[in-house]
């Protein structure tokens, strides 16, 4: 193999050759080499790997990153209205100072000894999101929004011994992908419509629809398109007249305002909790919660963690441990409830802290200001000429859709001049929802001032002037 | 005045005393009993009240039904409650920054390097958004494109995704590829089983049977391999794939297994590369030369990204040529200087995680190997392994322990050993060797189940901890167990220096006393009469 540059690498303490000779000595090796000597030579790799030349200061490494990194324009530095799933809300300072904390960065698996702190918290994020939710039983965070509607849909099908799954035809495209991917082979999901002039769930195919071979009825709310299902209890109904599993995708912040599913009469309740004190991070900020009430048949079923509080030897003294781990595949490999493993935990932590700063007024708050701001933008922007707010008589949370087709240009033509005024418009539904024309989905939330709409509808009435 | 050896009175009979450990405990209330009606942790915008005149009470608009009748019963703190109690919870975790974390075997517990958590935390990546323009994007979409090159060349695949959430997401997303390869062939419906090891994650067998496979679960054989007997009972024409690990978590390397990706493929199966844990082989083999189709690495095992609880994570999944049209969608494409993500792959399983997985990880995973090079690599590689075979020495060394398989055998990156002995002889079982350890500020862990090797403990020291370290924590346990032999009582009755002593495990059993929220043990325990659930 070609020469290698002697280098004592700071993250390897034993680099330093004399060490390393030392032990070798005292397992009585003559080199490293001898410790492969199972790996048989045609397995071998030829030479040295083909790899950039490293950057061993940390100084050039970071210039090198930084200047990268230096390339992206981002939300804070524009004026951004995207949301779909991932939204731009205020993360407070604590959030970031306690997840960064190296106790819980760079801890992983620890029993409920040596890693208290993090089954305690994590246990207060179920308990908190419990109160939110209202119901009795929430997962330690699976990847995200996504996986967490996939697995409640596998949930539903366990329980009811079905494999049929009716979901809102306006789901966005990615959960409906990640829907239809994780259910093969043997779940069915068929999408029903929605009615154009709120947004809902079409009642009427969802009836005629329905059989005993229904599992379970998804749908989010609000939905992807922005509107609120004021149907809910409606759909709760159908699907328990079926015997079926009624399951609700929530945003979690609409939750200081909007009733809680299982009070409509949802049985498993899942969702991202992104917006509780996670920044954007080109979405690497998603974390998935499901949540039911404590049933056995339903707590059975979950194949996350479930951190649960109990008694030590010691009176008065709080531990933890898992709950009813035998249904995991951690215990029974394939016998268990799909799989767990790394996740997201982290990020549950961080919504522990975010909700523990909120309170209730807090969520009240927010909840109402981002739907208050939400409302005036979509009233503003319905006044542009050719540009029309279709469901703008529906109850909308903090994304609601905006329609061009009347002013001749498409999304992409709008969005590249909305760029070039360092705004970044809604993203473009016209490839996903063809039936809404050249429509965008605008997201406003608790960030955004009145000037800052108000600069919006000023930027879009240029583009389409 | 007479000279004193001072680091000498730190040492008992020639070796250094063992560190007296005690954990924090703050004894800390759940947060809603440190609640206060009317405290506020931080306030959120108001709504000008131009605008909010302009709009008027849009709560009004919100049928009766869908109105949340009373705020969410959060607990009500200061702002500096909050920081106090979760800064006190955070002292009672045992971060890998702070102890020698060589006891999560096959998990990879290196340093996770400061400068690479500074870079993930910076501005230009935290604020953007998954769906701007591309444009506008360029940073990190390169930062994706040059991170998939350097695991391309480590792998020998073609092409990789850095989507899936972590291990198991990337496996999961491996066996949807597996199964779209088949589908497009005619397959699907014929090759309904998938093969795999039981010294293999537990992920492999479960995410098999997840997406509706029958498992087959290879054992090993008297020296340890998986039994490749057992492997030629199992091929027919119904594999779809093998899922396998090698080394395995015995850490000891299949020469053969380039036999078994030939059988399966005989057969018309794939094979799928766990590389979760490639730490110990970087540079000295790869899925390439084995003939492997596809592979995952865990971006915070071998690549450093911190472990961060259980996720964030990044499973990158990679594959050869043929089967890149399946990757899930978005892929980055490099045209000329510009980066653009590709949607447009009509043959794809689709999305397998939101967005582009978590790309802060991706950014501290190519910094780190940006820090080490080729070079660098491959002393991780070879360090790593002469850790663990010091390590191994050191270990046998102690009374009642054994390396089940392959003895006299050089291991890589981890061992799984045994306190078979040990227990047969003291009653003392490896979990409460574990629990004791933690009184001496050591992590300790002993195996997935089911226990194949009896007593299980699972050692990895990885190529970040010193031989004082590693001497350190052999000294921790040959003195447990000691302990074991001659006062087996102070073992059982552990832990004695941590934040919380033994919890009583039945409630966590009984769906009578299960209590998975405060509201639930309120209830349950407290007898409190609540409404709805």
């Amino acid at each position: 193999m070609s020469e290698r540059k002697p280098v004592v690498y700071p993250y390897i303490p034993n680099s330093v050759p004399e060490v390393k000779e030392q032990m070798l000595r005292e397992v009585g090796a003559s080199s490293t080499e001898e410790f492969y000597e199972d790996v048989p030579e045609a397995l071998r790799v030829k030479g040295r790997m083909n790899l950039p030349e490293p950057l061993l200061s940390e100084r050039a490494l970071r210039r090198h990153v930084e200047g990268l990194l230096a390339k992206n324009s981002t939300a804070g530095e524009n004026l951004s209205f995207l949301g779909g799933g991932c939204y731009q809300h205020h993360v407070p300072a604590v959030c970031d100072e306690i997840n960064s904390r190296s106790e819980f960065l760079t801890a992983y698996a620890g029993e409920p000894y040596d890693d208290h702190g993090r089954f305690q918290v994590l246990f207060e994020y179920a308990s908190m999101m419990g109160e939110l939710l209202n119901m009795d039983v929430v997962n330690v965070p699976t990847y995200d929004g996504l996986q967490a509607a996939a697995t409640s849909i596998r949930m539903a099908c366990r329980l009811t011994g079905r494999q049929q799954a009716l979901v809102a035809r306006n789901l966005g495209w990615e959960k409906l992908s990640k829907i239809r991917d994780y259910c093969k082979p043997d779940i069915e999901i068929r999408p029903i419509g929605y009615e154009a002039d709120s947004g809902g769930l079409d009642l009427d195919e969802l009836d005629a629809v329905i059989s005993p071979h229904t599992a379970a009825v998804y749908f989010d709310n609000p939905t992807y398109l922005g509107s609120i299902e004021v149907n809910g209890a409606r759909i709760a109904e159908i699907a328990h007249a079926h015997d079926a599993v009624c399951v609700v995708g929530a945003d979690p912040l609409s939750l200081g305002i909007l009733t809680p599913p299982v009070e409509y009469g949802a049985d498993i309740v899942c969702g991202d909790i992104q917006p509780l004190g996670m920044h954007t991070q080109f979405g690497g900020g998603q974390a998935g919660y499901i949540a039911t009430r404590d049933e056995e048949a339903y707590v059975m079923e979950f194949p996350s963690r479930l951190f649960g509080i109990a008694p030590t030897k010691v009176p008065g003294e709080y531990g933890f441990g898992d709950v009813a781990y035998e249904r995991t595949s951690f215990a029974v490999r394939e016998e268990g409830k799909e799989w767990v493993g790394t996740a997201a935990a982290l990020w549950g932590i961080t919504a522990a802290v975010y909700l523990a700063l909120m309170g209730p007024q807090g969520m009240v708050d927010i909840s109402e200001g981002i739907m208050t701001r939400a409302r005036y933008a979509m009233a503003r922007l319905g006044e542009i000429p050719g540009v029309r707010v279709p469901l703008a008589a529906a109850p909308h949370f903090k994304e609601f859709f905006v329609n061009f087709d009347d002013t001749g240009k498409s999304v992409a033509e709008i969005n590249q001049g909305l760029l070039r005024q360092q705004i970044f418009g809604g993203a473009d539904l016209s490839k996903q929802f063809a039936e809404l024309g050249q429509s965008a989905l605008y997201c406003v939330t608790e960030v955004h001032t009145k000037a800052d709409i108000d600069h919006l509808v000023d930027a879009i009435g240029k583009e389409v002037a | 005045m007479a000279q004193r050896d001072i680091t000498r009175e730190r040492y008992t009979d020639g070796k250094p005393n063992l560190r007296r450990y005690h954990q924090a405990k703050w004894d800390e209330p759940v947060i809603f009993e440190l609640s206060v009606p009317g405290q506020r942790g931080i306030l959120v915008p108001e709504v000008e009240p131009d605008l909010r005149a302009e709009v008027g009470d849009v709560l009004a608009d919100i049928p009766s039904g869908m109105r949340r009748q009373a705020p969410p019963a959060l607990p009500e703190l200061s702002q500096v409650a909050v920081v106090r109690h979760y800064m006190r919870l955070s002292q009672e975790n045992l971060g890998a920054d702070l102890n020698v974390d060589i006891g999560q075997g096959t998990c990879t517990m290196k340093h996770n390097p400061k400068v690479n958590d500074q870079l993930a935390a910076s501005p230009k990546l935290s604020d953007l958004h998954p769906s701007q323009d591309d444009a506008t994007v360029q940073g990190i979409l390169e930062i994706m494109y040059r991170f998939e090159q350097i695991l391309k060349e480590i792998s020998g695949l073609d092409r990789f995704s850095l989507q899936p959430g972590a291990g198991s997401a990337a496996i999961y997303a491996n066996v949807s590829i597996i199964r779209a390869y088949h589908k497009a062939r005619g397959e699907a419906d014929q090759r309904d089983e998938i093969i795999t090891t039981i010294f293999s994650h537990p992920s492999n067998a479960a995410c098999a049977k997840t997406a509706g496979y029958k498992v087959i679960t290879l054992y090993p054989d008297a020296d340890g391999y998986p039994d490749f007997e057992a492997l030629e009972a199992a091929v027919s024409e119904r594999t779809a794939a093998i899922l396998i690990t090698n080394p395995e978590d015995t850490g000891i390397f299949n020469p053969r297994i380039a036999d078994f990706v030939d059988l399966v493929h005989e057969a018309g199966g794939l094979c799928s590369y766990d590389q979760a844990n490639a730490n110990g082989i970087l540079g000295i083999t790869r899925a390439r030369e084995a003939n492997f189709d596809l592979c995952h690495f865990n971006l915070h095992k071998t690549f450093s990204t911190p472990h961060a609880c259980g996720g964030p994570a990044v499973g990158a999944t990679g594959v050869r040529n043929e089967l890149a049209k399946y990757l899930p969608v978005p892929v980055v494409e490099r045209d000329g200087d510009h980066f653009h993500l590709d949607y447009d792959r009509p043959d794809s399983v689709g999305k397998v995680g939101s967005f582009h997985g978590v790309p802060a990880n991706v950014v501290r995973a190519y910094a780190w190997a940006m820090s080490m090079g080729a070079d660098g690599l491959r002393e991780v590689a070879e360090i790593a392994v002469l850790n663990n075979n010091y390590l191994l020495a050191k270990m046998l060394e102690i009374p009642g322990l054994s390396a089940p398989y392959a003895e006299g055998k050089r291991r890589i990156e981890q061992v799984r050993y045994s306190w078979e002995k040990l227990a047969e002889e003291t009653g003392v079982h490896s979990e409460e060797l574990g629990i004791r350890a933690a009184d001496f500020g050591l992590h300790y862990w002993t195996s997935h189940h089911p226990f194949v090797v009896p007593e299980p403990c699972t050692l990895e020291p990885t190529e970040s901890y010193s031989k004082a370290d590693l001497d350190e924590y052999v000294a921790v346990l040959a003195h447990v167990v000691d302990e074991a032999r001659n006062d087996p009582d102070k073992v059982k009755t552990a832990p004695h220096n941590c934040t919380v002593h033994t919890i009583e495990h039945a409630p966590f059993d009984d769906p009578g006393q299960w209590a998975v929220t405060w509201r639930a043990y309120r209830r349950k325990v407290g007898g409190e009469e609540q409404e709805g659930t």
